[in-house]
């Protein structure tokens, strides 16, 4: 069952935009106010929004659950992978090991008052990434979920 | 002074849209109701200084919770009371 073809269309056009909003929120998680849940959260209902627009027939091929489930996983994996880093250079667990070292994400942050380098921080911007994953697999695949279950219903 | 009267709208609003789910005998204009006070109390967070609750609120209240209030919706009757 979908909606009307102003609902879908609708649905199609906000689709993107919100999706780059939510990956720019996570990306900017250790400068700006959101993170990797906030992020995840908004790119959660950018496929909300097609979710409930569509007939579960019609984003199947779009929106998979095999997918989202790799996602959730492969968040909270790269999330302790970020934290298990340390111990492998003889710090304690969740020490933060890339932040002024010149590496990735390793730039020493500017004193004083300055608008923000996106390349600094260290671990914090990995681990807003793996929660922003996670999250946005998450939460899609119980609207999912719901979805698939609404379509035997009628079926019977 | 501006700030206030801006507080004393979006609290009103808040109240209205209230009672405006208790109101409706139709489910969805309910469930968007719900959305609208999921909304307005995301710009309050943000009127008081709070833009990472305000964040969450706005995409878990007034996106999320109103889907899923949609989709239940669709599988159920529309309208309070049993009739389709």
């Amino acid at each position: 069952m979908r909606m009307s073809k102003l609902v879908r269309t609708g649905a199609d056009l906000l689709y993107p935009f919100a999706l780059i909003f939510g990956l720019y929120i996570v990306l900017h998680g250790h400068l700006t106010p959101g993170g990797g849940f906030q992020g995840g959260a908004v790119v959660a209902t950018g496929a909300a929004i097609v979710i409930v627009a569509w007939a579960y027939e019609d984003i199947a091929e779009m929106i998979r659950k095999v997918t989202m489930m790799a996602q959730e996983s492969a968040g909270l994996l790269l999330f302790i992978g970020a934290a298990i880093l340390a111990l492998g250079f003889g710090y304690a667990f969740f020490y933060n090991v890339l932040a002024n070292s010149g590496g990735l994400f390793g730039l020493p942050v500017a004193f004083g008052p300055n608008p923000g380098e996106l390349d600094t921080a260290g671990v914090i911007p990995i681990m807003n990434i793996a929660v922003g994953i996670e999250v946005w697999g998450g939460l899609t695949i119980i609207l999912l979920y719901l979805l698939s279950g609404l379509k035997k219903e009628e079926g019977t | 002074m501006i700030e206030t009267l801006i507080h004393v709208l979006v609290i009103a609003g808040l109240i209205i849209s209230a009672l405006l789910v208790y109101w409706f005998r139709d489910l969805l204009a309910a469930t968007l109701a719900a959305g609208v006070f999921s909304f307005l109390i995301s710009l309050e967070f943000y009127i008081l200084q709070a833009p990472d609750v305000a964040i969450s609120q706005a995409a878990i209240g007034a996106g999320l919770t109103t889907a899923i209030f949609i989709i239940a919706i669709r599988s159920t009757s529309q309208y309070e009371g049993g009739g389709s």
